[in-house]
C-alpha cells in the first residue's frame, strides 16, 4: 500500500499531479474567482508552504513539529519590518512625535529605530533574512535537539513551546514588535502600491509560482537517495547510523530546509494579506498547519496543497455562518481523518483510484470469458 | 597470548568493563580476533553477549578497557565513524528498511555519499548497480531487487540484513543471531553463506543454535556473567566441565 504510494510522488503520475495542479491555481481559480476570493486562496496557498514542509518533515522524516508556525512568523515579521519601514518615511509620518519610525514605535515612546531594525530597509536583505534567519534558527534548535537524540514526542513539545516563548516575546516587546496587534498598515514594496487589485493578482501568481517551485524542489530531495535515507531513518534510525550516517545531520538538513519553505510561504503572506502579528506564529496555526498536512496526506506534497484549500474553504465557508463551530469541526475532521484515511486526501484518491481499475478489470472480464484468469491476475496485481 | 599494543588481530578488547547502576554486565572481558577468523560467541541469556556487540560498535559506551579494531581505539568514537572504520553489525531482529524495496535497502547501504549533501547528488550508476547485483546473488535475492523488504520471508530478512553489511565489505562482521526464526534449509544455506563471506575478514556471530554453531566456528567462546568461561575450538569447549555446568548441561 504504501509502497504504490510512495511511486505515486514521483515519474509520470507525479508530473500529471503537479500539472493538474498547477492547471488548477494557475488558470481555473484565476478565471472564477473574482479578486478578493483570489487574494483570499494566495493567502491558503502561503499556508500550504507549510504543510509542504511538513509533508517533508514529518511525513518523510518522522519528526513532528508542531512549531513550524515559528518560521512562518520569521519569514512574515522579516517582510513586515522591511514594508513597515517604507510606509514609516518621515512624510508619511510627521504627525508623529518622532517621525521617521513604525507608528507602534512611536505610541510606545520609542525616539529612534532599534538597531535591528536598521538593516530591514534594504529589499535585497529583507529577502536574504527571510531565506537565512529561520533556517539559520532551525540549524540552532535542530543542532541542539538531534545531536543529543532528542526526538519524537519530546521533539514536538520542545517545537511547541518555542511557538509559545516566541509569541509571548512578540507580544510582550510591543516597543519593538508591534505586540500583540502585530505590523499593520503596509501599503508598498519599492512605491508599488500592494493593496491594489492588480498588484494582488501579480502576487497571487508570484505565490503559485514559489509554491510550485518550492514542490519541485522538495521532489528533487525526495527522489534523491537523500529521500530514501529519510524514510529509512524515520523507520529504522539504528540501521542508518550504523550504516555509517551521521543521522542528526540529515533531520537538521531537513528541518532547515522546512523552516526556510515555511517562512517563504510567511512572507508571502504579509505581501499578500498587508500584516503580519502573532496569531500566526503560536500554537493553534502551528498545529492547524499539521493538519493541512494530515488532511492532504503526510506523504504527499500535492496532498497539502489540496488538504490546506480544502480545510481553508472550509473554515471560511463555517465561520462566515457558525464561527463557534469551526474550531471543533476541525478538530473532528483532524480525528476523523487520522482514524479513517491515515492517508488523507491523497491516499483516498488512491484508494479510489484501486476501485477503478478492479471494475475496469472486472468488466474486462466478463467481456472476455476466454482468458479469465490473465483478469482474475490483473485484479490481484491491482490490490 | 600476545598482549603487545600493536598486534596483528583485527580486534583487541582488553579489560573491557560496562557497569549499568552496579551491574557488570561484562566484567573485565579480554578477548581477541584472527584476520580471517570466524569466531562465534554463545552463552546463557543474560551472559552479555549482546552487550559486547553493543560496545563494539558504540551502541553502549564502556565504563573502562579498550577496544582496538586493526589497533585503532574504538571507544570514544561515534557510532557512524566505527562503521565507516570497517565494522559492521547485524542485529537480533531483522533491522531492515521495510518499506523500501531490497535494491534501495542496498542501495542505502553503499558506502557512498554518506553525508547529506553527498546523498542529494547521487547517481545509481553502473557500479553501484553492479555491486548491488553481485551482493543480491550471494544473498540469494537476486530475483527479488524490485520487492518491498517488508514482504520478503523471516529468512529472506536476515540475509538481507546480512547483505546491507556485505555491500559496505567490512572488516570486521558481527551477526546477532544470524538464524534465529529460520528453518531448517535456510539454516543451511546461511551456514554456506557466513562460510563463504568470512573469507578475508573477521566475523563475529551470537548464536543459540549448536549444530549451526558446529557447521561455522572456527573458534568457540563462552560467556557467563560477563565474563569468558572457556575459549577454544568446539571440541574442547563442548568438552569443558564449566561449560557443561552452566550452559550446556541444562
Amino acid at each position: 500500500m504504501s509502497f504504490v504510494y510512495d511511486k505515486i510522488m514521483g515519474g509520470k503520475k507525479g508530473l500529471t499531479g503537479l500539472i493538474i495542479l498547477a492547471t488548477l491555481i494557475l488558470i481555473i481559480f484565476p478565471l472564477l474567482l473574482d479578486s478578493f476570493r483570489l487574494n483570499l486562496v494566495g493567502k491558503y496557498l502561503t499556508y500550504a508552504f507549510a504543510a509542504v514542509s511538513l509533508v517533508l518533515l514529518w511525513g518523510h522524516g518522522g519528526i513532528l513539529s508542531l512549531g513550524q508556525g515559528i518560521f512562518f512568523g520569521l519569514g512574515g515579521y522579516a517582510m513586515a519590518m522591511f514594508l513597515k519601514l517604507e510606509a514609516s518615511s518621515p512624510e508619511n509620518t510627521t504627525i508623529q512625535s518622532t517621525p521617521g519610525i513604525p507608528d507602534f514605535m512611536d505610541w510606545n515612546q520609542l525616539t529612534e529605530l532599534p538597531w535591528f531594525w536598521e538593516p530591514f530597509s534594504s529589499l535585497t536583505f529583507t529577502v536574504l533574512a527571510v531565506l537565512i534567519i529561520p533556517a539559520a534558527f532551525a540549524y540552532i534548535i535542530g543542532s541542539a535537539m538531534f545531536k543529543r537524540r532528542v526526538g519524537g514526542v519530546y521533539f514536538a513539545i520542545i517545537t511547541q513551546v518555542i511557538a509559545v516563548i516566541l509569541t509571548v516575546l512578540i507580544v510582550g516587546q510591543q516597543g519593538v514588535t508591534g505586540g500583540i496587534n502585530g505590523i499593520t498598515d503596509l501599503r508598498t514594496l519599492h512605491g508599488w502600491d500592494i493593496t491594489s487589485d492588480s498588484a494582488k493578482t501579480i502576487l497571487y501568481f508570484i505565490n503559485c509560482g514559489l509554491l510550485l517551485t518550492v514542490i519541485l524542489a522538495s521532489r528533487f530531495i525526495l527522489t534523491s537517495k537523500f529521500g530514501r535515507i529519510l524514510l529509512a531513518v524515520r523507520d529504522k534510525e539504528d540501521r542508518v547510523r550504523f550504516s555509517g550516517y551521521d543521522v542528526a545531520n540529515f533531520k537538521i538538513f531537513i528541518f532547515c530546509f522546512a523552516a526556510m519553505i515555511s517562512a517563504i510561504g510567511g512572507a508571502m503572506f504579509t505581501l499578500q494579506v498587508g500584516f503580519m502579528s502573532p496569531s500566526f506564529v503560536g500554537i493553534v496555526p502551528s498545529i492547524e498547519m499539521v493538519i493541512f498536512a494530515a488532511v492532504g496526506g503526510r506523504m504527499s506534497l500535492i496532498g497539502a496543497v489540496y488538504g490546506t484549500l480544502l480545510i481553508n474553504f472550509g473554515k471560511t465557508a463555517f465561520s462566515e455562518s457558525f464561527p463557534e463551530m469551526w474550531l471543533f469541526l476541525v478538530g473532528g475532521l483532524f480525528i476523523a481523518v487520522v482514524m479513517l484515511f491515515p492517508n488523507g486526501l491523497a491516499g483516498l484518491w488512491n484508494d479510489h483510484g484501486h476501485h477503478i481499475t478492479k471494475k475496469f478489470a472486472f468488466i474486462a472480464k466478463i467481456f472476455s470469458k476466454s482468458a479469465p484468469q490473465i483478469f482474475e491476475k490483473k485484479v490481484e496485481d491491482a490490490r | 597470548m600476545n598482549m603487545q599494543t600493536n598486534t596483528d588481530f583485527t580486534l583487541a578488547i582488553e579489560e573491557l568493563t560496562v557497569s549499568f547502576d552496579g551491574f557488570k554486565a561484562v566484567d573485565d572481558l579480554n578477548f581477541y580476533l584472527d584476520k580471517n577468523e570466524l569466531h562465534v560467541i554463545i552463552g546463557p541469556n543474560g551472559a552479555g553477549k549482546t552487550t559486547v556487540l553493543d560496545l563494539i560498535c558504540g551502541k553502549t559506551k564502556a565504563t573502562s578497557g579498550s577496544i582496538k579494531f586493526l589497533n585503532n581505539e574504538l571507544i570514544g568514537l561515534s557510532e557512524h565513524a566505527i562503521v565507516r572504520s570497517g565494522v559492521g553489525r547485524k542485529f537480533q531482529t531483522p533491522s531492515i528498511y521495510e518499506n523500501l524495496t531490497v535494491l534501495e535497502n542496498l542501495e542505502v547501504s553503499y558506502p557512498h555519499s554518506r553525508g547529506v549533501f553527498g546523498s542529494l547528488l547521487f547517481k545509481r550508476n553502473k557500479t553501484v548497480l553492479d555491486k548491488i547485483h553481485e551482493i543480491a546473488h550471494e544473498i540469494m535475492l537476486e530475483q527479488m531487487l524490485d520487492t518491498e523488504a517488508g514482504l520478503l520471508s523471516h529468512g529472506q530478512k536476515q540475509w538481507l540484513e546480512i547483505g546491507m553489511l556485505l555491500i559496505q565489505d567490512p572488516q570486521l562482521m558481527m551477526l546477532d543471531e544470524p538464524v534465529a526464526g529460520m528453518s531448517v534449509k535456510e539454516r543451511e544455506q546461511t551456514a554456506i553463506l557466513l562460510n563463504k563471506i568470512s573469507k578475508g575478514r573477521s566475523v563475529l556471530v551470537i548464536e543459540h543454535d549448536m549444530d549451526f554453531v558446529a557447521s561455522i566456528a572456527h573458534k568457540v567462546t563462552v560467556l557467563h556473567q560477563g565474563k569468558i568461561l572457556a575459549t577454544g575450538n568446539m571440541d574442547k569447549v563442548q568438552n569443558d566441565p564449566k561449560v557443561i555446568e552452566v550452559y550446556l548441561g541444562h
